[in-house]
């Protein structure tokens, strides 16, 4: 480990990664360091990724477990909903193998000459006359000085490096979505079909999930508001409830457990050579808690802002707000905002509503399966929502 | 004072998430607290997804 580099990158979960890859490709010197003694485990994800993915890497079975065809949204009363795509026999989404897919792109980042150490935690910032100079950083059990030109902090949802250098990261709690998923063998599930359930007796303010890892096997878990979880409602009471009811012969062969965040992304993603990505930034998707794309989208793009910064040689707050500006702008920053406000107005319905409203369709056939196209099509079936709503008709544009 | 029960923690970091006072640390495979900084507000128990964390006066939340 070198005492300086160009940019030091604080965690190697996708966003991490893409960003050293982006460094890396871009002739700058590049560290990316990581506390696991392993890149992508524990997993902490159920994995579902869309067909942007193809806008990052192109697909190799090795790191995909399953080909989602279709997706099914079981409403608060039983009914269900099934959604596909027009195109027929097309795939709308895939689950990934996080150990592998992890792995990957972190090879790809070290391949293209980024540094990589792991078991190497950054345990606080260096900051010096207002501006993030490096990381302290306990490697084999020593603590060293790391200095860098930009530190670009990919710690996922714990997003301490951040905080450390002043910046408050804090998920409120109702905003947290606290998640338990069992990686379950042995059930019957239909292996190309996501399935989500929702209401407020299954998963307050969240949803269950069923994501097919393969034949018979499946990512099983649940998602609840902080604000709902407490002691006899934990999200595992929630989901031992729903496995024993719904699959009691399968078998658990991984416990996953974890957070995402619902909120709006941080105010400011950048600082006086810090910039800030996927998770720690808080660009999960507040609907979904999705956040693969999103971290991979952010880590790249910041990494190639900081080296076109580097080779400018300004890395104050003014000109690195570049890439805050870029992404806000993006589909992906457009989408989370418009997403936030749909969670917003979806948290409030009661589960009679909800049923009301989903009981309009049996099937909808859509061009792309999104959370814009699913909630067009709903108010089309229920045009006073537009009315009840208000600002509907503003967020979906 | 918040007690941390190792033997149920999956150390996911949800806790370290929404701590306002940034009293807890992950450390690879496991959860630490600063006793200093914690103010005991048992924010970080109530959202922990398998019930791993307990403050032993919980102020009203
Ligand atoms: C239960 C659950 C289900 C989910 N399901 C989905 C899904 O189906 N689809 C989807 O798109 N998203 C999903 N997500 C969200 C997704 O997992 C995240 O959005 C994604 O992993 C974010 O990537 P990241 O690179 O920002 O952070 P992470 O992948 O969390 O990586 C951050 C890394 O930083 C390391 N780190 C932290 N602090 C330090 C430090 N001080 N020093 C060194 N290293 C550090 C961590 O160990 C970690 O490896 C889910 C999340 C949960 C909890």
């Amino acid at each position: 480990m070198n005492d300086h580099y160009d940019v030091l990158i604080i965690g190697g979960g996708p966003g991490g990664a893409m960003a050293g890859k982006a460094v890396a490709e871009a002739g700058l010197s590049c560290c990316i360091i990581e506390k696991r003694p392993a890149i992508g485990t524990p997993v902490r994800c159920a994995e579902g990724v869309g067909q942007e993915i193809y806008d990052f890497i192109d697909l190799d079975p090795k790191w995909v477990s399953a080909r989602i065809q279709s997706a099914e949204l079981v409403a608060p009363n039983g009914q269900v909903i099934e959604l596909s795509s027009e195109m027929a026999g097309n795939e709308v989404g895939y689950v990934l193998d996080r150990k592998m897919f992890d792995r990957e792109l972190i090879w790809r980042a070290a391949n293209a000459g980024s540094d990589v150490y792991v078991k190497t935690r950054a345990v606080d910032a260096i900051v010096e006359d207002g501006a993030v100079k490096g990381a302290r950083v306990e490697y084999a059990g020593e603590i060293r000085n790391i200095s860098a030109k930009i530190v670009i902090a990919a710690d996922g949802v714990e997003s301490k490096f951040a905080r450390w250098c002043g910046i408050d990261t804090t998920v409120p709690m109702n905003e947290l979505e606290t998640c338990v998923q069992y990686l379950m063998t042995d059930i019957d599930i239909d292996s190309s079909v996501n399935v989500f359930y929702l209401g407020n007796e299954m998963a307050p303010e969240g949803y269950v999930w069923i994501f097919p890892k393969g034949e018979r096997t499946a990512n099983v878990g649940i998602g609840i508001s902080g604000k709902k979880c407490k002691d006899g409602s934990r999200p595992k009471d929630y989901l031992d409830r729903f496995v024993q009811e719904k699959f009691p012969k399968g078998k658990i062969i991984e416990l996953i457990v974890g957070g995402v965040s619902a909120c709006r992304p941080l105010r400011s993603t950048v600082a006086n050579g810090l910039m800030i990505v996927g998770d720690a930034a808080r660009v999960s998707d507040p609907l979904t808690g999705g956040g693969i794309i999103n971290a991979m989208y952010t880590g790249k793009l910041a990494g190639e802002v900081a080296a076109e910064c580097i080779k400018e040689g300004n890395l104050t707050a003014a000109v690195l707000k570049k890439y805050d500006t870029i992404w806000r702008e993006s589909a992906m920053g457009k989408g989370i905002e418009r997403n936030y406000q749909i969670k917003e107005i979806m948290i409030r319905l009661s589960d009679q509503k909800m049923d009301s409203i989903l009981s309009s369709v049996q099937k909808m056939d859509l061009e792309v399966i999104g959370t814009k196209e699913i909630v067009r099509e709903l108010i089309k079936y229920n045009p006073w929502l537009l009315k009840e709503m208000s600002n509907l008709k503003k967020i979906l544009g | 004072m918040l007690s941390i029960r190792r033997e149920i923690c999956g150390y996911c970091g949800a806790c370290v998430s929404v701590c306002p006072e940034g009293a807890l640390e992950l450390i690879d495979a496991y959860l630490t607290v600063d006793a200093d900084r914690c103010r005991d507000c048992g924010i970080c128990a109530r959202v922990c997804p398998l019930g791993a964390l307990e403050v032993a006066d919980e102020r009203s939340l």
